[in-house]
């Protein structure tokens, strides 16, 4: 166990090592970032200016050892637009957007592992057929135009919600599910999958021969198999649906990370933009790390391998 | 001479026997008809394909053309006293024809989701089969380029370097094309990995045949239909991208009836002109679900014993 979790660590290591890299050399896309900085009106001066203060007169890869010096520190630039600290405004924005997320998670789990468990329990019958239907469907609705419809019937025409802001749980809500209602096909059909295929192994119909009620041979002997893949695959699109929450705090101003990144992709605020992918990615590697080693906790066949 | 007037029996009897089986190929096109995912997926994609394709000959007008004393004209099925049969689905905030602007839209959608698509499966195919005929080294290297591909956020990145580039239609499907490569990877991996341990390629590799000629010839044909599966997973995701980074206003940028850009236009007029947003996103759900359906009527078709 000790040397998966060195190995898994280190590759993890390597990995943001490498997005580090990517994530510094985006600013170059753009070909001078000072000019970029400085903006459309700015003379000569002024971008000789910010290249000296922001250090882009140097070397690349000096620009990108004290870059990544001051990251690991804990110092993640400054922003000239907000004049502030980078990672400060980060931080104070990213429990929104965590709080976004655990609810649409929530959500989706809610509602796709029950789906899950119900086909499975009565494949190719009418709740399949619904659970079905209902992922083909959700895998279908572009999260945006969904957001938009609950705004115009919850909040327009029935008031029961408030549209934007992130003052109340109720201001959370609909962003929830505009969310998380996209990875519940994935969920579902992993939950249907895993627990077919451990209906019909021999540990369960012997747990039945033993004439153990259906409900307990259900939920602890066979659910909680099934549901190994399930977290990793959970994991993996917390992450994804923090870097997806951009779409979703913009439509609902919410006072997140996401709003925040498109704010400073709308002022070319180039040292916030790094450092909001830079974090996603590492929150990203981070999950998939821990889900890895969860993994291997729970099921000791993917340590030896 | 019995022995002989016996075989010659018996080999039309055998004869019959092969006749009454249908071929793989004919029970495949049975379950093909059959299907009904597949047969509305495919019949709804032509139909637009058609639509996209004859664009300039069926919408009723010119797409960029603002008239702005015929704005905010509503749909025939509104009770409304300016809705006209001139415009069928009305007109949007700058008085233009909305059906024409969603005709040519499809274009737009259909183009980045097909090209993003190439782009996105070529890069991944040629990263996965190579990982997963070769294995060892080269599977550990592509391994941990799909690793650092899906931890970068690809709305975020996708966003930040569209801004940053600029933002035409091709600088946009180039973009999505060299970030959605992930899933083509990951599967044709695991596929290859299947397919290179089995006789044929074992025989192949006997007989000398190069390494090109083994991918090519053995694997490929072999892999094919789980690249189709994906291609199709990936064009959806490519189009409903493409929307969200012009709903966003760094896509496609106006006046180009871009679904996603119609629906971020209609948004501001949506408490009173609901149907500007309702009528591109259902285009777009129609068009994804479409997709969707073709795509699992295909991986159904021809590997019915994956279905589950």
């Amino acid at each position: 166990m000790l040397i998966y979790a060195l190995k898994r660590l280190s590759v993890a290591l390597l990995v943001a090592i490498t997005v580090s890299l990517l994530t510094f050399s985006m600013i170059y896309l753009s070909g001078d970032p000072a000019m970029a900085l400085a903006g459309e009106s700015a003379t000569q001066m002024d971008i000789e200016n910010i290249r000296r203060v922001y250090g882009y007169d140097q070397p690349i890869i000096v620009q990108y050892f004290s870059w990544l010096g001051h990251a690991l520190t804990g110092n993640l630039g400054h922003s000239h637009y907000l004049k502030s600290e980078v990672a400060d405004v980060i931080f104070q924005r990213l429990p929104v957007t965590m709080t976004l997320g655990a609810c649409a998670l929530g959500f989706a789990l809610t509602l796709s592992i029950p789906l899950g468990v119900l086909a499975a329990m009565r494949p190719n019958t009418l709740i399949d057929r619904f659970a079905l239907t209902v992922a083909v469907i959700g895998q279908a609705l572009p999260s945006f135009w969904f957001a938009l419809i609950m705004i115009f019937f919850f909040g327009v025409a029935l008031r029961w919600l408030p549209i934007t802001g992130s003052s109340s749980w109720m201001n959370f809500i609909m962003p929830s599910v505009a969310l998380g209602y996209y990875i519940t096909p994935a969920v579902m059909r992993l939950t249907r999958a895993g627990m077919i295929e451990v209906l019909s192994s021999d540990y369960i119909r012997t747990a039945r021969a033993k004439g153990l009620r259906p409900i307990v041979v259900l939920f602890k002997h066979a659910l909680r198999n099934a549901i190994i893949p399930v977290v990793s695959l959970a994991a993996v699109q917390f992450g994804f649906m923090l870097g997806g929450s951009i779409v979703i705090e913009t439509i609902f101003a919410i006072n997140g990370l996401g709003q925040l990144a498109w704010e400073s992709i709308l002022r070319a605020d180039l040292p916030m933009m790094q450092a909001i992918v830079l974090v996603l990615s590492c929150f990203y590697i981070v999950l998939t790390f821990l889900a890895d080693l969860l993994n291997a906790f729970l099921d000791p066949r993917i340590r030896v391998s | 001479m019995g022995d002989t007037v016996q075989k010659i029996d018996s080999v039309p009897v055998i004869a019959d026997r092969t006749v009454d089986e249908p071929s793989p190929a004919e029970r495949a096109r049975k379950r093909m008809f059959s299907h009904f995912g597949f047969m509305f997926g495919a019949i709804v994609l032509l139909t637009i394909f058609a639509i996209a394709f004859l664009a300039p000959l069926i919408s009723p007008h010119d797409p960029l053309d603002q008239q702005l004393a015929r704005k905010l004209i509503p749909p025939v099925w509104h009770e409304h006293a300016k809705a006209t049969w001139v415009h069928p689905l009305g007109t949007d905030q700058f008085g233009r024809d909305y059906l024409s602007r969603l005709i040519y839209g499809s274009q737009i959608s259909l183009l980045i989701g097909f090209a993003a698509m190439l782009i996105s499966g070529v890069i991944g195919t040629a990263l996965g089969v190579a990982a997963g005929y070769f294995g060892g080294r080269v599977d550990m290297v592509v391994n941990f380029i799909i690793t650092t591909r899906l931890s970068l956020p690809v709305v975020l990145v996708a966003l930040a370097v569209v801004s940053l580039v600029g933002n035409s239609l091709w600088i946009v499907i180039w973009v999505l094309g060299l970030l959605i490569w992930d899933r083509f990877a990951v599967v044709m991996r695991s596929t290859t990995q299947q397919v290179r341990n089995l006789d044929y390629v074992a025989a192949a590799q006997a007989i000398g045949c190069s390494t090109p000629r083994i991918i090519f010839a053995e694997i490929m044909p072999n892999i094919v239909n789980n690249l189709i599966v994906v291609a199709t997973i990936e064009m959806a995701h490519a189009i409903i991208l493409e929307a969200a980074l012009s709903f966003l206003g760094l896509g496609v940028q106006p006046p180009a009836p871009s679904w996603g850009l119609m629906i971020a236009e209609g948004k501001n007029h949506m408490l009173f002109d609901p149907w500007l947003v309702g009528i591109p996103g259902t285009a777009l759900f129609i068009l994804i679900l479409s997709i969707n359906l073709l795509g699992d009527g295909i991986r159904d078709v021809t590997a019915p014993e994956n279905r589950n």
